[in-house]
This record gives C-alpha cells, structure tokens and sequence, in this order.
C-alpha cells in the first residue's frame, strides 16, 4: 500500500530561499540578509573547507585509518549556514555528522576523527566550543538542547541552544517529546533539521506524510522550511530563529530541504535503494557551485582567491591526514578512565586487577 | 533528632539540599501542587517556585533527557520517576546517554543527576506498579546505584547522591514510606552513601538486603534470636558499587550467607553478590550462599502478591537450609 504522501498537507510546502541553484540572489519578505562581499566569501571559504575534510575522511575510511564515516557531502551549506548563525553564547547539539558546525564553532577536524578511527567517543570540550558531544542514538540529544534550554531560562542568559538532526529522527519518541516540552516550557531552542531525503536506505515518505516542518504547528511552535543547498538562506532563517527564541519567543523547527549525496556512511551502499538519476539532480543544486556562481557574477572574488581557497583547503587535508595518522592508541588502562567523576570501589579493583593481570606479560 | 516517615526524611533531606544549592533542581510528573503521588515532594514547589520544582510532561525519556540538558547546564536535577515500572520508557536516556556521557567526553562533562524511583511491592497496586529493576541498572557501567532502607538513610543519602557528580539511580521502597524512625537532621558526620552498614550483629549467618528488605530481614533475624540463632543483617545501600569488603567480613565472620531481594532471583542482583561472596570467602563458607527473592515471573496480581514477596517465614526457610548443610 502506498500512502499519498500529501494527504494533510494544506498547500504546497513554501521554501525560502535567497540564493538559486544558478547564483541568483532573490529577495525575501521575511527573510532579508544584507553580507559584505568578504562575507560571502568566509562563508565559500567554511563551504569548501568542509567538503575538503569531508573527502578526505572518506579517503582515511577507505584506507583503512577510519573505521568509519559519516559524509557531510551535499549538507555543507545547511550547516555553515546555521553554524555560522550562532552566537559564543549559543549550544549547539550535533548528531555525528555535523562536521561543519564543529568547524563553524572552532573544534579541531582530527579531533572529530577520534570516535571514527576508534580512540576515543568525542575528543572536544564540549564548554570550550559550545559545541556538544556527537550524538549516535537517533534524536536522543535533542532533549539534552532543551533542557540545556531551560537551563539557559532559569539562568536568564541571553542565549538558545540549537539541535540538529535528520529526517529520520522526527519519527523518534525523544525529537517528538523534545517538541512538546519546549513548546509547554518556552524554551529558547532552534530545531534545524536537515531532511536529507534519506535514513539510511529509507525515503523520507516512511517517516512522514506531511512536509516535516508543518509537524511544529501541532506543537504549537513556528516551523519553516528552508532551501538547505542555499548558505544565505540557512543563515538568515536560522538567524531570525534564534534571535527570537533568545528574545522569548520561544522555539522554532527549521527543515532544511537539503540532500544526502553520499552514502549514510560508508559502510552503507545507496546503489541498492536509490537511483543515480536522482543524485544528478540535486548535483545541480550543489552547495557550493551556487556560491560561487554568485560571486563570479558580481565579482564579489577573483580567480586568485578561488585558487588561494583550493590551496588552503588541500593543505588542510594535507595536515588532517597527517595528524589523523599520529593519533596514539589510548592506554589499555583508559578504559577504566572517566567512567566516574568520583572514586569507585569496583572500578578501582578492576583497573587494579587487569593492571597485575598485563604485568604477567612483561616478566 | 526528629520523628519522621522515610517520605518525610526524603522531603527534608531534598529541601536541605535545595537549600544548600540554588542549582537543585526537582522534576517530574506531578511533583509540584500536588507533592507526586506519594507525597515525597510535598510542599517544595510552594516553597522554592517552579523555575526549581517543576511538573513535567508524561513522558519518562522527556523528563531524564532534558534532566541531562540541565545538568549540562551546571543544575543539578532530582527526577522522580513517578513508579518502578514506568521508567522503562527512560532507560535508553538513562542507559546510552546519562550513564556514558562522562565517559564520552573523556572526562569533561558531569551528569550530577539523580533519578529516584519508588519501587517494590507489598502496597496492593495494579501491574507495573510493585517491581524491583534495579539489575537492569546495575548491570549498566557509569551509574551509581543505590537503596535506602529506612528514615535517617533516606535523609542522609538523598542530599549525598544529589551532592555526587556521578549520575544516581536511587532507589525507594514504596512500602517503607510511611513507617517512621529517629531521624538526626542536624548531624553531618554521615559515612559515604556507598558504604554497606551492618544493621544487626550477629554471629552465625549474614543475611543481606537492602530496600524494603532490610526491615523484613530485621525481623527474621528476632524471630531467628527465639530459635538461639544470632543472624547478623548487612543493608548493603549501595548496589554499584557494592561494599564487598563489608560483606565479606561479615560472611568471614558468620560462615553463612543468605541474600534477600523482591526481584526475581534469576538473574537478580542476588546473583552477583552470591558470586561474589563465593568468590571471596570459599574457605570461610560451611554452607552455599543462598538466595531469597522473587519468582521468575512477572510480577503478580496484588492478591497474590503475599505469596511472591519473601517474607519472615521464606527468609527463616533459607536460614534453616543454610544451617541443614
């Protein structure tokens, strides 16, 4: 049986967008973003550095340095443009993919290779960047930004926390518990969802019949859908979000109406569920070329600053691989580390244990 | 000193900590007009506001999920989950993200939370209301996990577990609310609430307990003292870690060692103490550690609920085949 999957839907989804996928800057009435050229050109500059780690985690996967990865490929602008929404004061939680928020708020790309290269479960201070742990079971941190939310109300701070997640998650019990208690509390939280059109093998009409962003009505909060191959608008949606949650106003469900031109990860294999007839589709819609379109056109950047842009981002994955590479294997001991903030008895007893337990080897 | 209910003693104590901590915070369905179902947090909403004692919306994994959020925060959340059996749809919050979360950030980040749970049955309620879970959470590194027994434990480990950095999964058995004892609210010189403490002396069998337990064991170790047998009671409070070291000396001590839990047996969190037990004191031991506890059933109607619940004559029942070795 196959759903009609606009049954519910009351008018055609709208998508704000200020950039076409030609470079075409069109106007808004809600959503206006005024950039200086230097601007555009920090916000071409993440795009392409983003992508360039990106591949090369992909390349480290492949070679076995990774043992796995999950790619951002496609999802640069949607995330650029939110993460360079936010303010120091802001808390951003992240699923695993979020590799370009973790570059908007200043984490280090090799310390987002740690969990995937297996030494370690996050490698960052999440209080340093504001930028919290990655996140692997679905929708689950979406709770922890709303009560990190709340706590930012009873602190009277002047900050939001924003979350991310997929398509997918918004069948999760915790992203719809998530709704509810920041629409009953007020909570200053932007959700930005990046519906990237797929959960894996699944197409976005498994997990809904309505568009997603229509779902926050039922909550009682504004949701709105954003073209998320387009950095401009990402930027100013998730831009207006969080001033008003921030001011009081309460949250906002941001879609971004982006796609996932990888596979999930790579241990995935889109060629069994999907056609590359599509991918050619939205390679027409690509993040990046849109930008740079747009910047050829009104001469926002010269060829010298595009080849500047190259370079840099290839030293960089240059420098990721290299330090990928030097990434030491923890101590057998680390495992007994940070299980607890405080002493306790049985894993003492354990470390001890094992400790004399290798000592046995080296005699 | 004061007389007060284990309901009372846990009020106090989380009001003291409230008091002591603008950071504490208190969460849960029907936790604040109406003071939750048992009463146990009467009164702190009227008294602390609801930006510190907040009613939540039902739904478990919502309540420690943002408990998590707030604790990121620098709070310090107390939720109550409102029974035993409805804290199932918390588990993975509790499980994949509360109990890992310091472990994943190598350190960095603390989850000061505690999740109170009433448990246990003997109260005449409807299914889901009378279980013991505590197995499902010991069995999880990177909570602690803890019981009280009685008034003056209730009071005194609430504020020690809302004071720990380390998530806490705190156990109250239902049935023991109302009872009351001396409670000495002005002292501070408490042992840690990890600690295991000998409830009774005695000198020919170790029986340990903890929750609702204790009290029936304190009553099996009287009956015992009529038969000329000296039992010695160990409330072990805390189940992660637990006080091996207490318990062993005791079971050194005595040569006999029975372990008492409403949950099932199989599997049960008797099972690791027996092992543990057997494991430490072999020599020590005249008989096997035996064990008390629930069927491996679900838990039954409340009319029935007398036959599954260990009670004196089961527990003096595996004291006499402990003695029959």
């Amino acid at each position: 049986m196959t759903a009609d999957a606009s049954r519910g839907a009351e008018a055609p989804p709208e998508l704000i967008q200020l950039l076409t996928p030609e470079g075409e800057r069109v106007e808004h009435p809600d959503y206006d973003i005024d950039l200086t050229p230097e601007e555009i050109r920090g916000l071409y500059r993440d795009l392409v550095m983003v992508r360039r780690v990106d591949l090369e985690a992909v390349a480290l996967q492949r070679q076995g340095e990774l043992g796995l990865w999950a790619s951002l490929l496609g999802q640069e602008a949607a995330q650029i443009g939110s993460g360079r929404a936010l303010t120091e004061a802001d808390m951003a939680f992240p699923t695993y993919r979020e590799h370009g928020v973790a570059w908007c708020r200043g984490v280090d790309p090799v310390n987002l290779l740690g969990l995937f290269r297996g030494v370690n479960h996050g490698g960052w201070d999440p209080a340093e960047h504001n930028f919290h742990l990655y996140t692997i079971v679905i929708g689950s941190q979406t709770l922890h930004a709303v009560g990190y939310a709340m706590g930012i109300q009873r602190d009277g701070a002047e900050a939001a926390s924003i979350v991310y997640f997929g398509d997918g998650a918004t069948s999760q019990g915790d992203v719809n518990e998530s709704f509810i208690w920041a629409s009953v509390f007020n909570a200053p939280v932007v959700f930005f969802c990046q519906n990237n059109q797929w959960a894996i093998s699944e197409p976005l009409e498994k997990q809904t019949r309505i568009p997603l962003y229509r779902r926050a009505s039922g909550f009682g909060f504004p949701g709105v859908r954003v073209d998320g191959n387009d950095v401009l608008a990402c930027l100013a949606v998730t831009r207006k979000a969080l001033a008003d949650a921030r001011s009081g106003q309460g949250p906002v469900l941001i879609e971004a109406f982006t796609y996932r031109m990888g596979a999930h990860t790579t241990s995935d294999d889109p060629t069994r569920y999907r056609v590359a007839a599509e991918l050619e589709a939205w390679k027409l819609k690509d993040p990046i070329e849109r930008v740079r379109a747009y910047m050829f056109k009104n001469q926002f950047a010269d060829q010298e600053f595009f080849d500047a842009v190259e370079v840099e981002a290839d030293e960089l994955g240059r420098d990721v691989r290299k330090r990928c590479l030097e990434l030491p294997d923890p101590e057998p001991s680390a495992i007994f580390d940070n299980v607890y903030a405080e002493r306790h008895s049985l894993i003492d007893a354990e470390r001890a244990e094992f400790a004399t337990y290798l000592e046995g080897f080296e005699a | 000193m004061s007389i007060l209910t284990m309901a009372k003693a846990l009020n106090e104590g989380m009001r003291k900590a409230m008091e002591d901590d603008p950071k504490v915070l208190v969460m849960g369905e029907d936790v604040g007009k109406l003071g939750g179902v048992f009463r146990v947090t009467d009164g702190l909403q009227k008294d602390f506001g609801e930006q510190r004692v907040i009613d939540t919306p039902l739904a478990e994994s919502g309540i420690v999920g943002t408990a998590i959020g707030l604790a990121l925060r620098g709070y310090r959340p107390v939720c109550e989950i409102q029974f035993d059996g409805f804290v199932f749809p918390a588990a993975d919050q509790i499980i994949t993200q509360l109990a890992k979360m310091p472990l994943r950030s190598l350190g960095k980040l603390r989850l000061p939370v505690v999740v109170r749970i009433p448990c246990g049955g003997g109260i005449g309620a409807v299914e889901h209301h009378s279980e013991s879970p505590e197995a499902y959470f010991t069995h999880t590194a990177g909570l602690r996990v803890v019981a009280c027994s009685n008034p003056a434990d209730a009071y005194t480990m609430i504020q020690q577990a809302i004071r720990c950095d380390d998530p806490v999964i705190f156990f109250e058995p239902k049935r023991r609310y109302w009872e009351k004892a001396e409670v000495d609210v002005d002292s501070s010189g408490w042992p840690p609430f990890d600690e295991a403490r000998v409830a009774r002396q005695g000198t020919d069998l170790t029986l340990l307990a903890y929750g609702p337990m204790v009290k029936t064991c304190l009553e099996a170790a009287k009956a015992a003292e009529e038969d000329g047998r000296s039992l010695e009671v160990v409330d072990l409070r805390s189940l992660n870690p637990l006080d091996i070291a207490r318990v062993t000396e005791s079971v050194r001590a005595t040569g006999r060692c029975v372990v008492v839990h409403e949950a099932p047996i199989f599997n049960g969190f008797g099972a690791e103490v027996a092992a543990r037990v057997t494991e430490e004191c072999f020599y020590h031991l005249e008989a096997p550690v035996l064990r008390v506890g629930g069927p491996s059933t679900p838990y039954p109607p409340s009319r029935l609920e007398d036959h599954y619940l260990p009670d004196l004559d089961r527990v003096l029942h595996a004291v006499d085949r402990a003695f029959a070795f």
